[in-house]
Parts: structure tokens; C-alpha cells; sequence
């Protein structure tokens, strides 16, 4: 029998699975802390408490070790650890430190534990520990996504600074002969009852020879000093003043340049290529093949990049559709029992209810990441050791990968994660390291930085899934009594998965984010179902994966079944909503936007959609106006309930950076496939959105819940339906297909 | 090819069509200024060339001889922040900050033709900067903070 760990590893184990096949594992094991990675190779002199804390003589270092993709947490980490220690961030360097199972991330999982995250019952949380647990031991996953780093971290890194500062408080008390209680702590110094102090630096030599603390209570928040307020992010200078080193900026002595082609029929193979005319160009070193293409290696990014272009190859066919047509057939024809995914929901019975019926069918196209730093690593395969120099948000799957590709020992790979100049979901994917990795193999003992060209990036993009949605809502006697939703979809999970050597077993619970768990217990018929398909385009995680499309099709359907009833879209939606802090979210947003109703005269109209993913509620209402030129953007209000406020300025940034991040795809983007490539080359066809469009956006956070949650993914979902339903409001037309330009003019 | 980059001079020899941008990123190992498209559509490349913001992906390398670049690194430093570069800090407008060097030097260059820039001016002259973390709000109060900065000045 496999040892859970090979289970564990190869299996992606969810929900009931797990506790149906009967895994057991000793309480002590899962408990038992990681050693500390930071004492292999600590100087004499320095002492490290505990993985995220190192003081020497010279300076504080705290260790963030979750990928920084734009969403901050690098500073929000170092906070989270300085507030506790009792240093300020001007004191002290941040690192993103070495991958290690310590960092391994304890959130993540939580999403896929097969209970809504507003459910906080003794089983869900049974389940959850349970699920903790099996993570820690068979698969210790340094990760960053799902919205997890904030609630991963919050405990663990205050907890880390705390436990530091009393085992420095120690040494100090040691080294003074003043008894522990009578020690405070300020600006990275124990300070003594007469007023002097010793720098923690000064204490480092002996606070390395004491056993460090544990259990330090954590400080009431109404004491905090840094947390809660606004902040200035660490790398804010840096990235105002172009000195951020980005993994694309990464210089090293005698470093060369790449970038590959590689079949633009995703999965294809290259059936032959001729590199003659690009061998003979300027600054061209090598050209070399790699796993479905081809590498050229230069002194220069653009003189690689000119060479590849004049490579001819011979591509072959797509293993999936090759026209965009035959997705959606394919799709429309998804919904049946033999690609059922899941009865994920069913409350009274949605067949039986009476009323007047709504009927639509929604679409939600594939869409690229398209991230503004093109995808690329650097990677030098040495003598039995290579280092590596990319950011990543799954690290040690990269050194793994490596590890794999060059021979060379796991423990001799090294990553030096970087910051990420912007992910959604893109630098979850191995394809771009372990081209890399194939490239330095084969110029070994020279740095290899390979770079995408912007529309390698786009060819070669694992987009976001199709999605289909058909439903049908009841209303009588001005209310509405029923939805019964249907989403088909592809298995994202499945597809990224299988691109790590994992299988998934069960059903894909992101084809129904976002729609099964929507908090309206005062609907007595729901029902929704998911069906799912693997045969089309590799797809991959898109900033809020699931919820995207599935609030997009549960927030319009009601909408057209609230305003078939003739009842107001936020009363209605107050109605129907049984959870608290939901209910909270829907009325602050209508209090920010003073809601009188969907029509405000003279064109005008209002949008509201309520979207709950990662454990987060949120409400959104969209103001548009029609002219003559077409939809204007006006404004945007959000509230959403985050359980704890980190930094309420970089919350806000968040926030409306993904309410226009929803917006503007929503608006202009769409991934098409044809001849089995996607047609969308480079931003002039899929940019998002530009300034001109951009509304004004006014958010409020709220803290009702009783846990703390990420804020990456949750503003995406309510965005594209509260826009939709705006547009509905000041026009009657009801768009019920991404992009919307393709129905509607926008300014 | 002689020309300035941040007053001092460098001599390049490279293809008469290699873009400013990589002789800028990969000849002279300055990385203030980003790769993002290549095709003029995002503007992370952005530059002051002779004193207008240009796209430097869009400019070759045979059009340098004799000229003046200012790239991001020339605009200020984290030690003495030019008065866009503090507004771009008090407004804590980056997230992945990639696009901010294009954003900076496009903002710095609207500021140096019209210092009382009206929100149609801004929306106009800033829309050929991509941002994909949607930092537009935060954009728009900077430019305006900074003009106020350098009205006072």
C-alpha cells in the first residue's frame, strides 16, 4: 500500500475523499514544528528564533517568504512579524528567504475543504484541521494563491515576532541581571527600567545559545502600532524609482540571453523547423531544441527574439478543437449526466416551485493573464548545483522540476524567488522555468536568462476556462421563489494539475465557486449544478478561478429574475441573503452610493452584484450613463467584510485594482482560438482596461467575520455583473456574454 | 552610435534598428525602463528623449546619435525623489509596480508641457499606459498631487 505521503503527493486529496479513505496520522506528527532552515548555515553570532526571524550583530532580518505578484504581502508579512518583535520596517531588511517546508502554506486548503467558507461549524472545522494536517505531512507546500496568504501568515508570523522578542527579553535579562518582567521593548531594543537600552542586534551572540520561547500570548489588536493602519509598502520607493530588481532585470557576469517558440497549438508537437537564416544572424550563440520547440540563446533579448522569428517551423495539430466554434458546441453540449461534476446545491425543490419563469444562457470566454512582466527565468546549471532566479508562487515545485530536467540533487537547486511584476494566476504554471531550465542544461556553466516575447506569452498562455451557464429562476407575488443553475465548464484544477503530475479525483469544486455557495438561505429552492469537460484548450487558474464566471451567471440571472418580479435588485438581494456579514456588505454598499433604486433618469442607470469567494462577501454597485458614444464607466462603490484590516490604504488599492482587473475584462477580453492558435496576439487586442474607461471607486472594508481573509481574488466576481446590470438599468439590453463590447458600444 | 543616458555619455555599436529599449535593458544595463509589448501598446518602455516622453521600443538605435535620454533612473533616486516619483510614494500607487517606470516618466513628461493638467488632460495623455493591477484611481490623484508639488515649487 502507498505510504500517504505518495498518496498525498500525486493525489490532490479534497473534502470527503480524504476522510472517506480512512487516513489516520499521529496528532504529534502534525503538530511537531519544522526545524528552522535558517540554522543550517547560520554564522556564529546570529540567532534565529524561528524560521521567519534572523538578528546578527549587524542588522534585523525578517523573513516574507510568500510570492510578491503586485498584492504587497511581502510588506504586509514583515508587518505582520515587526509588530509583534517590535521593530519598524525602516530597522530592518526583508528577505524572501529559501524555499523550505517550513514555510509551508496552512490557509491554502481551506478553500477546497468541501464546505462553504462561511461555515464555521465543529464539522467544517473538523475537516479543515483534518485537511491541515494531511498538508503538513504529506505535502508541506510553500504556496502563494487562493487569496491564502494573509489568513497563512497572520498567526504564525505575529506569533514568530512575539515568541523573538521574549527570548531576547531573556537574553537581555540574563545579561543585565534585571528580572524579565521588569524588560519593555521598543524600535528593536530591550529597554531596562532605567531607561537604557540593548539593541536586539547587541543581544543576538547570546539569545543564540537560549531555547526559544513559545506559546507568547499575541497582543490585543486595539494595541497595535503598525497593523490596521496605513502603511508605506516596503518596495514602494523602489518601484516608483525603476531600482527594483525584477527577475527580468537580473544581471550576472557572463550571462546570455534566450527566448523560445515553441507550437502555438498548445500541446502540439513540432513536427520539424528550419533554423538556417536565424543561425547566421547577429549576437546568435546557439540554437537549441527543447520539449515541443525550439531555443535561441544571444547576447541580447531582441537579437534572440529577431533570430527566433526567422526560425520556419513545421507545427503540428492541436489536441483540442481548432476553431473557437467547436469550443462552445462542445461546451453546449457538456450539460448531461455523464458529465455531471456535481450536484453541488439543492434546497427545496427548484421543479415543483411555482411562479413565472426567467430563462438565460451565459458565456464566459477564455482570457489570458497577460501579466505586464513578460514570463522569465535565469537559471545557471553549475558543477553539481544550480541556482535559479525567476519569481514563482509554488517554489519548491520549482526546484523540483529543475531538480528533474538537469539531474542534479533537489537540495543542490537553488531558487532565489524575485518579485513578480504582476501574475493572475500565470506564475502558478512550470512550463517557462522548465524551459529554462532545458536551455541552461544544455549551456552549462553560463547563465541563461530566457524571456518571452510578449506574443510568445500570449500563445503559449494557459487562459482562463470557458464557462456556460443555463438558468432558470421562478418569481411570484413580487419576490424571487427559485434558481436552478447548470455551469459547464472545464476542470481548471484538472488541467493544472495534470501539468504538475497530479491527478485529481472527484469533482472540480471551482466549476461551481462561487454559485453552490452563495449564503442565500432565504431562497427555499437553489439549485446548482456543474458538468465539466477536458477536452479543450489547457486552461489555468485566473485570478479567482471559478467564482468569475459562476457570479457572472448567478448575479445576472437574478438580476433579470429581481427585476421580472419588479422588485429593487438591493432590497430583493437583502432579502434573500441569510448570513450577517453579507447582509452587512449590501447595505454599506448602499449607503455609500445613497441606492434609491436601478434608474436614476437622464440615461443613468445602477448595477448591483454580491459575489462571495475565499471566504470573502462582497457588493459592488456600478454606475453607467448611456451617451450617444456609447456606455460610460462613472463609479464604482465596494464593501466587502475582510474579518481584519492589515493596511487599509494597499486594501484599498486592492480593491479597486480588482474591481477594474473584473471590469475591464469583462468589457474588452476574450482568448479565440482558430487553426488552433489563439488569435489574440499582444495587448492591442486584449488590454484590459485603459485609463480613459476607469471609473471612480469609493470601497469600505468591513470586520464582522471572525476570521481573517485575503483580498486578492474576492473583488474580481461581483465586478462583471454589477457592470452588466448597470448597463440593463440605464439601457434594458441585458448582455449575458463576455467581453461586452461585442453586444454593446463603451466610451 | 554617441549619446546620453542621465548626462553621461555612452558609445554603442549595435544594429542601426535594434530599439532603444534593449540597447537601454541588454547594451547598457539599464532596467529602469521595461519590456512589456514592443509594439508601442503599453508603454512601460517609456522615456524622455531630448525631453519628450517617447515609447523607447518604438525608437531605433540610428536615431540616437547626438541625443539626450532621461530614463526613470535619471528622474530621481530613492534618496532625492523627483516631485512625481513622491507623489507616486504618498499615494502608494504601485502593485507589481511594473508599469510604474512608464507611468512616471509619462506623468513627468505631462507636467513639463502643461502643469494644471484638467482630468480630460490626464485621462487622455495617461491611456497609453498599461496597468494591468488597475492602479488608475491612484494614478490620476498622484498626477495631481505632483502638479500641485511643482506649482508650488
Amino acid at each position: 500500500m502507498p505510504s500517504l505521503g505518495k498518496i498525498a503527493r500525486r493525489t490532490f486529496l479534497i473534502g470527503s475523499a480524504a476522510i472517506a479513505g480512512g487516513v489516520a496520522f499521529g496528532v504529534y506528527a502534525a503538530q511537531r514544528p519544522f526545524a528552522n532552515p535558517n540554522l543550517d548555515d547560520l554564522p556564529k553570532g546570529s540567532a534565529s528564533f524561528n524560521p521567519w526571524v534572523i538578528i546578527d550583530s549587524d542588522k534585523i532580518t525578517l523573513i516574507a517568504t510568500h510570492a510578491d505578484k503586485g498584492q504587497g504581502i511581502f510588506s504586509a508579512q514583515a508587518a505582520m512579524i515587526a509588530e509583534e518583535l517590535d521593530v519598524d520596517l525602516d530597522q530592518v531588511e526583508i528577505s524572501f528567504g529559501v524555499p523550505d517546508k517550513a514555510y509551508y502554506n496552512r490557509a491554502a486548503i481551506d478553500v477546497m475543504a468541501g464546505f462553504p467558507m462561511y461555515d464555521n461549524s465543529p464539522t467544517a472545522e473538523t475537516v479543515r484541521g483534518f485537511l491541515g494536517g494531511i498538508v503538513k505531512l504529506a505535502l508541506p507546500l510553500m504556496a502563494t494563491g487562493g487569496s491564502s496568504a494573509v489568513p497563512d501568515s497572520y498567526d504564525k508570523l505575529r506569533q514568530a515576532g512575539a515568541t523573538a522578542r521574549e527570548t531576547l527579553k531573556l537574553a537581555a535579562s540574563q545579561q543585565s541581571g534585571v528580572p524579565v518582567e521588569q524588560l519593555k521593548t521598543e524600535r528593536g531594543a530591550v529597554i531596562l527600567p532605567d531607561g537604557s537600552e540593548i539593541a536586539y542586534t547587541a543581544l543576538a551572540g547570546a539569545a543564540a545559545g537560549i531555547t526559544p520561547m513559545a506559546d507568547i500570548p499575541l497582543r490585543d489588536p486595539k494595541q497595535w502600532r503598525i497593523l490596521g493602519k496605513p502603511m508605506e509598502r516596503a518596495d514602494m520607493v523602489e518601484k516608483s524609482t525603476g531600482t527594483l530588481t525584477y527577475g527580468i532585470d537580473f544581471r550576472t557576469e557572463g550571462m546570455l540571453h534566450a527566448t523560445i517558440k515553441v507550437n502555438p497549438r498548445q500541446g502540439g508537437a513540432m513536427v520539424g523547423f528550419d533554423a538556417s537564416e536565424a543561425e547566421g544572424m547577429p549576437g546568435v550563440k546557439k540554437i537549441v531544441e527543447i520539449t515541443g520547440g525550439v531555443a535561441v540563446i544571444a547576447d541580447n533579448t531582441w537579437r534572440a527574439i529577431q533570430a527566433a522569428e526567422a526560425i520556419e517551423f513545421d507545427w503540428g495539430e492541436a489536441p483540442y478543437p481548432a476553431e473557437q466554434d467547436a469550443h462552445w458546441e462542445l461546451l453546449s453540449n457538456t450539460f448531461t449526466d455523464a458529465h455531471l461534476n456535481a450536484e453541488a446545491r439543492v434546497e427545496g425543490d427548484v421543479e415543483a416551485a411555482e411562479g413565472e419563469e426567467v430563462v438565460g444562457e451565459y458565456r464566459s470566454p477564455y482570457i489570458a493573464h497577460a501579466p505586464l512582466e513578460p514570463l522569465n527565468a535565469t537559471i545557471l546549471v553549475g558543477e553539481n548545483r544550480v541556482d535559479i532566479w525567476t519569481g514563482h508562487q509554488i517554489q519548491q515545485y520549482v526546484e523540483q522540476f529543475v531538480a528533474e530536467i538537469t539531474g542534479v540533487d533537489q537540495e543542490n537547486v537553488h531558487l532565489h524567488n524575485m518579485f513578480i511584476g504582476g501574475s493572475f494566476g500565470h506564475r502558478l504554471e512550470f512550463d517557462f522555468v522548465k524551459q529554462a531550465a532545458e536551455i541552461a542544461n544544455q549551456m552549462r556553466g553560463t547563465p541563461i536568462q530566457m524571456t518571452y516575447s510578449r506574443e510568445e506569452d500570449f500563445a503559449h498562455d494557459f487562459p482562463r476556462h470557458i464557462t456556460m451557464g443555463r438558468g432558470v429562476a421562478k418569481v411570484k407575488d413580487g419576490k424571487v421563489t427559485a434558481l436552478d443553475i447548470q455551469i459547464a465548464g472545464q476542470s481548471v484544477m484538472r488541467s493544472q494539475m495534470g501539468r504538475m503530475g497530479m491527478s485529481l479525483p472527484g469533482p472540480d469544486a471551482q466549476l461551481h465557486e462561487g454559485a453552490w455557495d452563495a449564503p442565500n438561505f432565504n431562497l427555499p429552492n437553489l439549485r446548482v449544478r456543474s458538468y465539466r469537460t477536458e477536452a479543450l484548450a489547457p486552461v489555468s487558474s485566473w485570478r479567482a478561478v471559478g467564482a468569475g464566471p459562476n457570479v457572472f451567471i448567478y448575479e445576472t440571472l437574478l438580476d433579470e429574475a429581481i427585476h421580472k418580479a419588479g422588485a429593487d435588485p438591493l432590497a430583493e438581494r437583502i432579502r434573500l441573503m441569510g448570513h450577517e456579514p453579507s447582509v452587512k456588505v449590501l447595505e454599506a454598499v448602499g449607503e455609500m452610493c445613497s441606492w434609491t433604486g436601478p434608474n436614476i433618469g437622464e440615461g443613468r442607470g445602477r448595477g448591483v452584484a454580491y459575489g462571495f469567494s475565499f471566504g470573502v462577501p462582497v457588493a459592488t454597485i456600478v454606475e453607467v450613463t448611456a451617451t450617444d458614444a456609447g456606455i460610460k464607466l462613472d463609479k464604482a462603490w465596494v464593501a466587502a467584510d475582510v474579518g481584519k484590516v492589515i493596511d487599509p490604504v494597499n486594501l484599498e488599492n486592492l480593491a479597486q485594482g480588482g474591481t477594474i482587473f473584473g471590469l475591464g475584462h469583462a468589457i474588452n477580453c476574450e482568448i479565440t482560438y482558430a487553426d488552433g492558435m489563439a488569435e489574440q496576439t499582444n495587448y492591442h487586442d486584449h488590454e484590459g482596461m485603459r485609463l480613459y474607461q476607469c471609473p471612480e471607486i469609493a470601497f469600505r472594508p468591513l470586520e464582522i467575520g471572525t476570521k481573517i481573509r485575503g483580498f486578492g481574488e474576492p473583488p474580481i466576481p461581483p465586478s462583471a455583473p454589477a457592470l452588466g446590470n448597470a448597463i440593463f438599468a440605464a439601457t434594458g439590453q441585458r448582455i449575458r456574454e463576455m467581453p461586452f463590447y461585442k453586444h454593446i458600444d463603451f466610451v | 552610435m554617441k549619446f546620453t543616458v542621465n548626462g553621461t555619455e555612452h558609445e554603442v555599436s549595435v544594429e542601426d534598428d535594434m530599439p532603444l529599449l534593449w540597447v537601454l535593458r541588454d547594451e547598457l544595463n539599464i532596467t529602469g525602463p521595461k519590456y512589456g509589448c514592443g509594439i508601442a501598446q503599453c508603454g512601460a518602455c517609456t522615456v524622455m528623449l531630448d525631453g519628450q516622453a517617447v515609447r523607447s521600443c518604438q525608437v531605433t538605435a540610428d536615431e540616437l546619435e547626438g541625443t539626450e535620454v532621461t530614463t526613470i533612473e535619471g528622474l530621481g533616486t530613492p534618496d532625492a525623489l523627483h516631485a512625481v516619483q513622491a507623489a507616486w510614494v504618498e499615494h502608494q500607487v504601485a502593485q507589481c509596480g511594473y508599469c510604474q517606470s512608464g507611468q512616471i516618466m509619462q506623468a513627468a513628461a505631462l507636467l513639463d508641457m502643461n502643469d494644471d493638467p484638467s482630468d480630460e488632460d490626464i485621462d487622455q495623455v495617461m491611456s497609453g499606459n498599461l496597468c494591468r493591477c488597475g492602479t488608475y484611481p491612484r494614478i490620476r490623484a498622484a498626477v495631481k498631487t505632483a502638479a500641485k508639488t511643482l506649482q508650488e515649487a
